[in-house]
């Protein structure tokens, strides 16, 4: 059954389905290199802006609710968990163990973003969002303004990332159900999870750089 | 392939740098010990993901050299603009 699908499974420009696995696995890994770089330049930019102004950034940081930074933390290690479990269903035929597998990812994920959204919700309440709003309280306002810059566009952008990567998970998910993926042809599942792992690191980095560091001057 | 068993060893090594992460941040070791305990963690945990979760311990060369290539470029940029930025005299 399984081998009778091959045919349709592989695209006509590859020899093989082992050959059309390594050009989709190494395809994701040349983005995620582009990725390191997207998210490296604005690592970059809070680490030369944190040394710069080391006070205002410690400060800034003991707005951040570490409780839910480690929730959310370890969240989405679960996530990635159930994302390489998710993978190995799939390398093992077993269709159900994968369909469920992967719906859990979809709702560890949106547990994280519903609590990523009630901090943000929180930092507006508090004028804690850069803009014309912005009132903060302490000392050096204009670098702290940086810090939370920062914030919201590196947590954003990862929170977006988290949405792409969901939407592709529900769309395996009908996938897998329709039966398109077996021991013999599970790239989609394998290279999305690489994405997931991916956004996992970056939120890895952060944690520590806007809850954890600079508590202690 | 890895075993399911490895899998979660990592799930529970990756908790448990949380947590130490985590407690490491309450205890004062000075801002500069503090920043490279945190960030000595997080790369830890970073490699443990990679090599585990993303398969790199037995993927192709070739994959490597790419996944290697990215964060190269990385150090790169850190590299040469720290070494503007820590080196003004003004």
């Amino acid at each position: 059954m399984t081998v009778a699908r091959t045919p349709e499974v592989l695209a006509h420009q590859f020899d093989d389905l082992e050959q059309q696995h390594d050009a989709a696995n190494l395809g994701m890994w040349a983005f995620l290199a582009t990725e390191i770089l997207f998210f490296g330049g604005m690592f970059l930019g809070y680490a030369v802006y944190r040394s710069l102004y080391p006070e205002a950034f410690t400060q800034a940081s003991n707005h951040m609710d570490i409780l839910l930074g480690m929730i959310n933390t370890v969240v989405l290690i679960a996530s990635s968990l159930t994302v390489v479990l998710a993978v190995h269903a799939a390398q093992q035929d077993r269709r159900r163990a994968l369909v469920g597998l992967l719906t859990l990812t979809i709702l560890l994920g949106l547990v994280f973003l519903g609590i990523k959204s009630t901090e943000y919700l929180h930092k507006f309440n508090e004028n804690l969002v850069p803009g014309v709003d912005f009132a903060y309280t302490g000392q050096n306002a204009r670098h702290a303004a940086l810090f939370f810059s920062f914030y919201f566009a590196m947590t954003g952008m990862h929170a977006l990332h988290m949405i792409i990567g969901i939407a592709i998970f529900a769309w395996l998910i009908v996938a897998a159900r329709r039966g398109r993926y077996t021991a013999i042809y599970n790239t989609p599942v394998e290279i999305a999870g690489l994405y997931w792992h991916f956004v996992d690191i970056i939120w890895i980095f952060l944690f520590p750089l806007f809850y954890l560091l600079g508590r202690h001057l | 392939m890895i075993a399911v068993k490895t899998y979660y060893m990592v799930f529970a090594a990756l908790l448990a740098l949380t947590l130490v992460t985590t407690g490491a941040a309450f205890v004062d070791l000075g801002a500069r010990w503090n920043t490279i305990v945190g960030l000595t963690i997080a790369t830890v945990k970073a490699l443990l993901v990679a090599t585990y979760f993303m398969h790199l311990r037995h993927s192709q060369r070739l994959t490597l050299l790419f996944a290697g290539a990215g964060v190269l470029w990385l150090a790169l940029l850190i590299t040469f603009v720290f070494a503007d930025y820590l080196t003004r005299g003004w």
